[in-house]
């Protein structure tokens, strides 16, 4: 792999977001505005729900982890989707660009994508809400990272149908995250769930993330196991995205979306 | 002889259709290869093979003595494409623009290189205005840069100087002449301009339904076909029905 390439293609989005003062406050804007609805809704059961009652940030701290999760993913399909808007797309491609190297620089680019939103917002739960992120401890990081690999491995995912079957994907790519949501238990137990649903929900990490994130500001305990089993899960599902990747780059050269989805 | 471009029974399939029949030619060094054909004829296919962005269903790409489909990367980091139909991205800068794609082809000394193309393309008064708010001339001259950011030996054009007035037009086709000579690099010229095609190319591909129908010199094909014109020629092979198939 080449840095210079990678630095390169993650040049060509920084230059994008700097020029531009409107994408910055759109990349701030939201996560702010859906934090701060979550910090009222939050105070709001905190002082009227047993379960939640011990614990007055569990539900925002929730929220932020899902808006993290959530701006990974739609950061990376963001960049891809940039190229095709932008109709640079065959530029890139035939560029000497490694697979492995584009992956790489929208990895990053995502989580730069992702940070920019979030940092403000949680720096503003602080002094409104008077709730701290950072009550996690260093699990945090392992939850961040948890749900950083899921959202990059949703990216790609959709990254994949757009390679495949071109931006006729593209409304599928701003849907997945609304689609896993319910599976997730991002704001309740999964005993809530039915039966049939909690079986799905078992099979993706994010059950554990957010059950853990309850658990340690509720309980005061950690459960190693459930960060374990996350970690676990979002392996085998970031190789499957990035096979599913490469299998797409190949089918798109035998289809000829590649030129298509540039023009 | 030596050929920087070697293409063998070439063909793309996309399901039954056949949208290149097995076609084969060669580029010599220091060389522009004109590909003329109408609108479906397989010259867009044709270079998106030699890209890399279509896989052939058969024959072989052999550029700098390399098969393209083992050797992709290596392959792209040697040629370069322009076309009318893509862009670069709008909200940056010409020199942001340049600077990118130094970095994506790895040039050595993206200063000295953008100084030099913005020198030959007189890009000096563009380079920090946004990509987007040029004119389609200047834009074209961008384009250009970036196609020659990577120091190509085998330069794509698909269409080079469509939508350009005649006198930017001319500033191109003069530049790519002079270039070619300067750098001793192969062409391949896809275009609809009859005059552009008599005026660059020594030889000339005529395609049509995906195969070749005829080659030769713009003078040998004028004179074989009893024609005043490329122009004339054109018209007359891509208007006969089906005798070349």
């Amino acid at each position: 792999m080449s840095l210079i390439r990678i630095y390169g293609l993650f040049l060509r989005h920084f230059f994008l977001i700097t020029r531009s003062f409107p994408r910055i406050l759109d990349l701030i804007y939201w996560p702010s505005i859906q934090i701060t609805l979550w910090g009222f809704i939050s105070n709001f059961f905190a002082s009227h729900s047993s379960y939640y009652n011990n614990a007055v940030g569990v539900i925002l701290t929730c929220a932020i982890l899902y808006d993290f999760l959530f701006r990974t993913s739609i950061g990376f399909n963001m960049l891809f989707l940039e190229e095709i808007w932008s109709r640079n797309f065959t530029n890139l491609f035939i560029a000497p660009m490694k697979i492995s190297e584009i992956i790489t620089s929208l990895v990053f680019t995502a989580l730069i994508r992702a940070l920019i939103g979030l940092i403000p917002a949680i720096i503003l739960t602080s002094p409104i809400f008077g709730i701290s992120i950072l009550d996690l401890g260093y699990y945090l990081f392992f939850l961040f990272l948890s749900l950083y690999i899921f959202g990059i491995t949703l990216g790609i995912l959709v990254s994949s149908g757009l390679l495949r079957f071109g931006p006729s994907f593209e409304n599928i790519a701003w849907s997945t995250m609304f689609l896993l949501a319910p599976f997730g238990c991002i704001y309740y137990p999964i005993e809530t769930l039915p039966e049939i649903f909690q079986k799905i929900a078992y099979s993706l990490p994010l059950v554990y993330i957010f059950e853990e994130a309850r658990n340690i500001l509720i309980n005061n305990t950690i459960n190693l196991e459930n960060l374990y089993t996350a970690l676990k899960l979002n392996a085998v599902y970031l190789v499957l995205a990035i096979t599913l990747f490469y299998y797409s780059f190949s089918v798109a050269r035998k289809k000829g979306t590649l030129i298509n989805i540039g023009e | 002889m030596q050929y920087l471009v070697e293409v063998n029974n070439l063909k793309k399939n996309y399901g039954l259709k056949e949208a290149v029949k097995g076609i084969s030619f060669k580029i010599k060094d220091n060389e522009i290869l004109g590909l003329l054909g109408p609108n479906g004829s397989g010259k867009t296919t044709t270079i998106g093979m030699m890209l890399g962005l279509l896989k052939p269903s058969n024959g072989e790409i052999i550029i700098d003595g390399k098969k393209i489909e083992n050797n992709r990367i290596e392959i792209l980091k040697k040629i370069n494409f322009i076309s009318p139909y893509i862009e670069l991205p709008k909200k940056l800068t010409v020199k942001q623009n340049l600077i990118v794609y130094g970095k994506l082809y790895s040039v050595s000394d993206i200063k000295k290189r953008i100084e030099y193309l913005s020198e030959k393309l007189r890009l000096n008064d563009l380079l920090n205005k946004i990509t987007g708010e040029l004119s389609s001339g200047q834009k074209n001259r961008v384009s250009l840069a970036k196609a020659l950011i990577n120091k190509p030996k085998v330069l794509l054009l698909d269409e080079p100087t469509a939508s350009l007035d005649p006198e930017i037009g001319d500033f191109v086709r003069t530049f790519l002449e002079d270039y070619k000579k300067e750098k001793k690099i192969s062409i391949l010229l896809a275009s609809h301009n009859m005059s552009e095609v008599t005026r660059l190319c020594k030889s000339i591909l005529m395609m049509k339904d995906g195969i070749i129908i005829d080659s030769g010199s713009p003078e040998e094909l004028i004179s074989k076909h009893g024609r005043q014109n490329l122009e004339e020629v054109f018209l007359k092979l891509t208007r006969s029905k089906n005798e070349f198939n």
